[in-house]
């Protein structure tokens, strides 16, 4: 009798713990969506922010945002889907290279997003950045040496190649051993064999990975606050030496640092509103590709 | 010319296998790139630590501009007063961070006699971690066993992406949501007299840990071999019984890695206790104090300070610190665990 409420108990504790969760989810969705509704508008989305940014729209954050993730895809979907086809085709899984591959990846996945900051820093704009200027531009103009889109788009993407790989490598993983051998049997190349038979199949991994890896490049803050990011600047950025301006940053600003925290609440409110459609949109496709995914597996 | 003679033999395959040896080694070398990164990182994270290791004399001149940072309505608190007025100054003082002034009891790296000591900033970060964990580790877990165990198979379908849409949650986000709704909720219902505390902070940072070790922990669950489950049914055992005392017990070290990186997650977590945690560096242990930890201090001072300073060097100390830290904690997570799950399914 005892153990029978015992069981109960732990039943309806972990139901609970569920409930609560999605509660907590569900309120903070609620919160931020009614405390934004009312700043929500087409306006809102197109125009720059007014008046010492207490008033207007959110429009230059907007293409910050895009543009950020844009030049980081353009260099994490490759490098991270390239890193996979290497982990799972060509890989002897007993190396010591491959070990030391996977152990980055996994290690590289932990590192906290502020520490791809400090690297940012040190590496982009320290090294590499002041390098290059120091060869093009030897009179000491600053052009590639200070924080700059480009720098943080690269940034992010250091912090979301992990995020590529994981999920290509589970779709590598999920093709059939007999079709890699039917294409070698029938006379292909391993090269051709991956380009045209596997690479095909593992379309929704790269499609889910990439989608994944932007979703959190929209999200991350920490990385780009001092490789890129600006308060506020007049145009929108035009070339890669250009800084920007970024959803989660304009979060982050208009609640701690500026003038008059109170007057901008709509603004934050309908910002974070902002930023939360997109990452949801972004994942919520990942959900569905994925799990499409599977389905077809299993069938 | 070993190779002239192989292209006069066929040279349609030789064309062939440059393509095959170009794609291997593009490959190879790209593969490479993602084990060089985190050399890079361990390089150059570390490379602008080095001065505080070789100590040296200077007295240069500098100016510092240091924005107030008053968050919220929070009250301005011993140090905040202290930063919030904008200070040009030269400094002829002895501006070192050596082993003494690192362990210092006080953070106050502006002013005429810059404090560098990491205590505060340790325990604070500690102490949101501490309490991000409490919270969010042992929900995170009941809802892993729930889903995994007990919850009918559309309930469970409907369980995980909500946990993948709480983990696409941007952090900032948690933050505003914690500055904003949570703190003035906690203070008009317990009137605190700080409304940004560490206990919220920890409260929202438990919202960024519960997806990590939900997820790990599920993993842990389902990666049960089925015998020992069907093992527990056939001798009698109910379902509740066999979560407690079979599936359970096998899955401790994944649990255990769960928790791990939950603590890694929270350690490093920037955004959201820059915003809730009221950025005070108190070394007290009431968790109703506002508190700084290493990466809100990060995230807060980088910005404005010189390069090649001592300010920006103990920065980098700090940064360094931090990816020790998740470093040895994920690698304990990894190696430490995964062997110790291996060798209890294998039924050593």
């Amino acid at each position: 009798m005892n153990n029978k409420l015992l069981g109960k108990s732990i039943i309806a504790f972990s139901f609970v713990s569920v409930v609560l969760i999605i509660s907590a989810l569900v309120f903070m969705l609620l919160e931020i969506y009614l405390g934004g509704r009312s700043y929500l508008s087409w306006e809102f989305l197109t125009q720059p922010p007014k008046e010492g940014m207490t008033e207007g729209g959110i429009f230059p954050a907007i293409v910050g945002t895009v543009l950020l993730v844009i030049i980081m895809s353009l260099a994490c979907i490759p490098i991270g889907t390239i890193t996979a086809i290497y982990l799972n085709e060509y890989a002897n899984k007993k190396s010591i290279f491959t070990k030391m591959i996977r152990f980055a990846v996994n290690t590289l996945s932990g590192v906290p997003s502020i520490v791809f900051g400090l690297f940012g820093l040190g590496f982009f704009i320290q090294f590499v950045g002041a390098g290059m200027d120091k060869i093009f531009t030897p009179e000491g103009e600053l052009n590639w040496g200070q924080p700059n889109i480009l720098w943080a788009s690269m940034t992010m993407a250091f912090l979301t190649i992990p995020i590529v790989i994981v999920s290509v490598e589970e779709s590598l993983k999920a093709i059939p051993d007999d079709l890699r051998a039917a294409s070698l049997a029938l006379g292909a190349t391993k090269w051709q064999t991956i380009w045209k038979v596997v690479l095909p199949n593992a379309v929704s991994g790269i499609l889910t990975g990439s989608i994944l890896a932007i979703g959190r490049g929209a999200g991350e803050v920490a990385p780009i606050l001092f490789t890129g990011v600006a308060y506020f600047i007049p145009h929108l950025p035009s070339k890669l030496t250009d800084q920007f301006m970024n959803l989660g940053y304009h979060i982050y600003v208009m609640t701690t640092q500026s003038t008059d925290v109170e007057a901008t609440r709509g603004i934050q409110y309908a910002t974070a509103f902002v930023l939360l459609v997109c990452t949801f949109s972004l994942s919520f496709i990942a959900i569905v590709v994925r799990y499409r995914f599977r389905k077809k597996l299993i069938s | 010319m070993a190779e002239k003679e192989i292209s006069n033999k066929n040279s349609l395959r030789r064309k062939f296998r440059l393509g095959e040896f170009l794609a291997e080694y593009i490959i190879k070398g790209v593969a490479f790139c993602s084990f060089a990164v985190i050399i890079l990182i361990f390089v150059f994270v570390f490379k602008e630590t080095l001065p505080i290791f070789s100590p040296k004399e200077e007295t240069a001149t500098k100016q510092e501009f240091l924005q107030s940072e008053s968050y919220g309505d929070e009250p301005a608190t011993e140090s905040s007063s202290q930063m919030s007025d904008y200070s040009s100054f030269t400094s002829d003082k002895k501006d070192v961070a050596d082993i003494k002034n690192l362990t210092g009891k006080e953070w106050q790296p502006v002013g005429e006699d810059p404090k560098y000591g990491l205590f505060p900033l340790i325990m604070g970060s500690l102490k949101v971690t501490l309490i991000a964990i409490l919270l969010g580790a042992p929900l995170a877990i009941l809802a892993a066993i729930y889903s995994a165990l007990f919850a009918p198979k559309r309930f469970k379908e409907l369980i995980k992406p909500a946990i993948e849409l709480l983990a696409s949650f941007p952090s900032v986000v948690v933050g505003f949501f914690a500055l904003i709704t949570l703190a003035t909720f906690f203070q008009e219902v317990f009137g605190w007299t700080f409304r940004l505390n560490s206990f919220i902070g920890g409260v929202a940072m438990a919202l960024a840990v519960i997806p990590i070790v939900y997820t790990v922990t599920e993993d842990a669950i389902t990666a049960i071999p089925k015998y020992m489950t069907e093992a527990s049914l056939a001798l009698g055992a109910n379902k509740w019984q066999t979560a407690l005392f079979v599936i359970l017990p096998a899955a401790t070290p994944g649990v255990f890695a769960a928790l791990l990186l939950g603590f890694g997650r929270a350690f490093g977590e920037t955004m959201i206790v820059l915003m809730a945690t009221g950025n005070a560096p108190l070394s007290t242990l009431n968790p109703f104090e506002p508190v700084r930890t290493l990466s809100a201090t990060i995230g807060a001072e980088m910005a404005e300070v010189v390069v090649g300073d001592t300010h920006y060097t103990v920065l980098f100390l700090i940064g360094s610190l931090l990816f020790i830290v998740t470093f040895l904690i994920n690698a304990i997570a990894e190696f430490y665990v995964r062997a110790k799950l291996m060798k209890r399914f294998r039924g050593e």
